[in-house]
């Protein structure tokens, strides 16, 4: 269970600015700025950060829907930065996604029975007729649903079945990896945890690797072995789940941690609270030296002039400030 | 204290192709000066509704107040003309929305937004209604107000638009805001920022909030009492503190459950309410909960459960109540 099944390396994704022509020249937006992580086979890592820490896009690069600036992405030993659109088609199959909003990602015109038997068809996976129904009945049981759903479309599902679909989609493929991107975060409360739930055993059964993207820190506590916590484009820290959440070192960790409300009146009225100064700064115009320093509670003047690299800090911890 | 809006028996309902939806089904709750008030529950309880038909900006024709009285001062909001109603809009009772770029008007300067209420609902001079707005913007925790006035909604981050949104709310000195998921639509960080500033203004300023939200961690912070919403009817209600340390009603109960806490222990497994969300436009008969409820008995599939009293201060909507009480207790 050790070996290493994604390694990502010094990954870069620029994007240019402006529609004109000549704004292209400009600074361009640093969405991701030299990201480095290993996703081992079965485990989950999860990926915390808020909007525009570039998250989204590390995983958008993962499945190659975005052609990575520089670095490497080496899925088993393959480095998919170099691939061609033809190479990449095989493991466009074992890299597969969950998005957020599973009402946008299904085709409205479809039904969930032929949403799920086209790539089957597509990639060869099951060339005859009646093979690809039996397997969309096999797919929409192990997701939880019915066989009788392949009938209907996605409007006549609720939310939480509308994401089991996403799921079955991306189990149609026998991937190795699920890159699920915000896959509870538009669903109520109620039905997260089936959702959770469901990814675990799936995980279990057919030994899945996930790379969890989200912003809720207590759902990534929960579904992660190991989590990374960006920043401005960059990994502040990355740690196995209980060094992360019982003895983080980064502020930027600490203080996203401290401003988790906990459903609990008389814990939060003892609790005392980090609430961070300021704004994100623009991934137009990072700040100097570490880019979390306009708000960081403890910066000194080094900060400002010198970036931190990502070192280990203990066994396995890793953090990229100056005072930790 | 005294109550400051007293909403009885509301009913709100929609007519759409697949038939007519009762989004708020005779539901009665009270707000007191100066206290905060929460509405929770899933998307589709009702909540929104609610705040939508005290300011009677519930869209018609699909959507209808059907009956109940909204007691605002003990004035009936219900049988206001539109004018006098738009008096009390904004003056009154303000409303903080989910999405601050699409209820701010993007060709507006963020100074106009402002000032517009001031002259109208105070009747103040251009020249004080920029003084005030100055004010308001400094208040919020906006750095350079002056300049900033002249800006518009689109130059502003997204948690700076949200201060803007109650920097406005404020504006006419009203006794009670309605804030609708005023952070849900923000990052983490700034969402701590924003909901610090409600309440510290809240406090200072006397004014009573009703906070419309799914997120009970957010409540247990923020709100004096808690309304629990199912399928357009109030099934639980009771002061905070109370309502997380004993709830009484299994909705309350399961979603408390299904949320993964920093504060406990890593579950190795959630514990989901099971089942899919009520499709309002085929309620069952008896309690709309019942179907997903493991405390489910025969009688709950028959007639709803009133909403009924349980100890001080405490009310929940179950035949089971006494029973989940004790079991829980043991």
């Amino acid at each position: 269970m050790t070996e290493a099944l994604l390694e990502v390396h010094d990954l870069v994704k620029h994007f240019p600015v402006g529609g004109a022509m000549l704004a292209r020249s400009a600074t361009p937006v640093r969405a991701v700025d030299g990201v480095s992580f290993t996703i081992r086979r079965g485990e989950t890592l999860g990926l915390v950060g808020e909007s525009g820490c570039g998250k989204t896009t590390t995983g958008r690069c993962i499945l190659q829907l975005e052609r990575p600036t520089s670095g490497r992405i080496l899925f088993e030993g393959l480095d998919l930065v170099t691939l061609g659109e033809e190479a990449l088609r095989p493991v466009r199959r074992r890299v597969q996604v969950i998005f957020q909003d599973p009402y946008s990602s299904l085709n409205p015109r479809m039904t969930i029975g032929q949403i799920l038997a086209e790539p089957l068809k597509v990639h060869g996976i099951v060339p005859d007729r009646q093979g690809r129904a039996a397997r969309v009945r096999e797919l929409l049981v192990q997701v939880g649903l019915l066989p009788q759903h392949a009938g209907r479309y996605p409007h006549q599902l609720s939310g939480g079945q509308r994401q089991r679909v996403g799921i079955a989609r991306a189990l149609a493929m026998e991937p190795a990896l699920i890159v699920c991107d915000e896959p509870v975060s538009a669903l109520d409360v109620s039905i997260q945890a089936q959702i959770i739930n469901l990814l675990e055993d799936l995980q279990s059964r057919l030994g899945l690797t996930y790379l969890f993207i989200a912003h809720d820190l207590s759902v990534v506590r929960h579904i992660s072995d190991r989590v990374a916590v960006m920043y401005l484009g960059r990994i502040v820290e990355i740690a196995d789940r209980k060094t992360l959440y019982e003895a983080p070192v980064h502020p930027y960790t600490k203080a996203l941690l401290s401003a988790v409300p906990i459903p609990d009146p008389r814990l939060e009225a003892r609790r005392e609270r980090t609430v961070l100064r300021g704004e994100v700064p623009s991934a137009l115009k990072p700040p100097s030296g570490c880019v979390f320093h306009p708000r960081c509670p403890i910066a000194e003047a080094r900060c400002a002039a010198e970036a931190p690299n990502l070192r280990e800090i203990k066994s396995a911890h890793w953090g990229a400030c100056h005072l930790a | 204290m005294a109550t400051l809006l007293e909403v009885r028996n509301l009913k709100t309902s929609f007519l759409s192709a697949a038939g007519t939806v009762r989004a708020v089904d005779g539901v009665s709750w009270d707000v007191e000066a100066g206290e905060t008030v929460a509405l929770v529950g899933e998307s589709g309880c009702g909540k929104s509704v609610s705040a939508l038909s005290i300011m009677r900006l519930v869209a018609e024709p699909a959507g209808r107040i059907e009956g109940g009285e909204i007691l605002y001062k003990g004035r009936d909001l219900l049988k206001l003309s539109e004018e006098e109603m738009r008096a009390v809009r904004g003056r009154d009772i303000a409303m903080i929305f989910q999405e601050p770029m699409t209820s701010l008007n993007p060709v507006l300067s963020i100074g106009r937004q402002l000032t517009e209420g001031l002259e109208i609902h105070m009747k103040m001079n251009p020249a004080q209604a920029r003084a005030r707005a100055i004010e308001l913007l400094a208040m919020v925790g906006i750095p350079d107000p002056e300049r900033r006035l002249a800006q518009y909604p689109h130059h502003f981050s997204g948690g700076m638009r949200q201060r803007m949104m109650i920097a406005m709310a404020l504006a006419c000195n009203p006794s009670l805001i309605l804030a609708d998921e005023p952070t849900t639509a923000l990052d983490v960080t700034i969402q701590a920022q924003i909901l610090e500033l409600m309440r510290d203004l809240a406090r200072r300023l006397g004014v009573a909030m009703l906070i419309i939200t799914h997120n009970l961690g957010v409540v247990a912070r923020y709100a004096d009492r808690v309304n629990v919403m199912y399928a357009g009817r109030i099934i639980e209600r009771a002061r905070a503190g109370e309502l997380y340390a004993n709830p009484r009603h299994p909705y309350t109960l399961g979603l408390l459950r299904s949320v993964p806490r920093l504060d406990e222990p890593r579950r190795a497994r959630l514990d989901p309410i099971e089942g899919q969300p009520p499709d309002l436009t085929r309620l069952p008969p008896g309690c709309s909960f019942a179907p997903r409820c493991t405390y489910r008995v025969e009688r709950c599939t028959e007639s709803a459960p009133p909403l009924a009293a349980l100890g001080a201060e405490h009310c929940s909507a179950c035949w089971e109540a006494q029973r989940l009480v004790r079991e829980r207790a043991a």
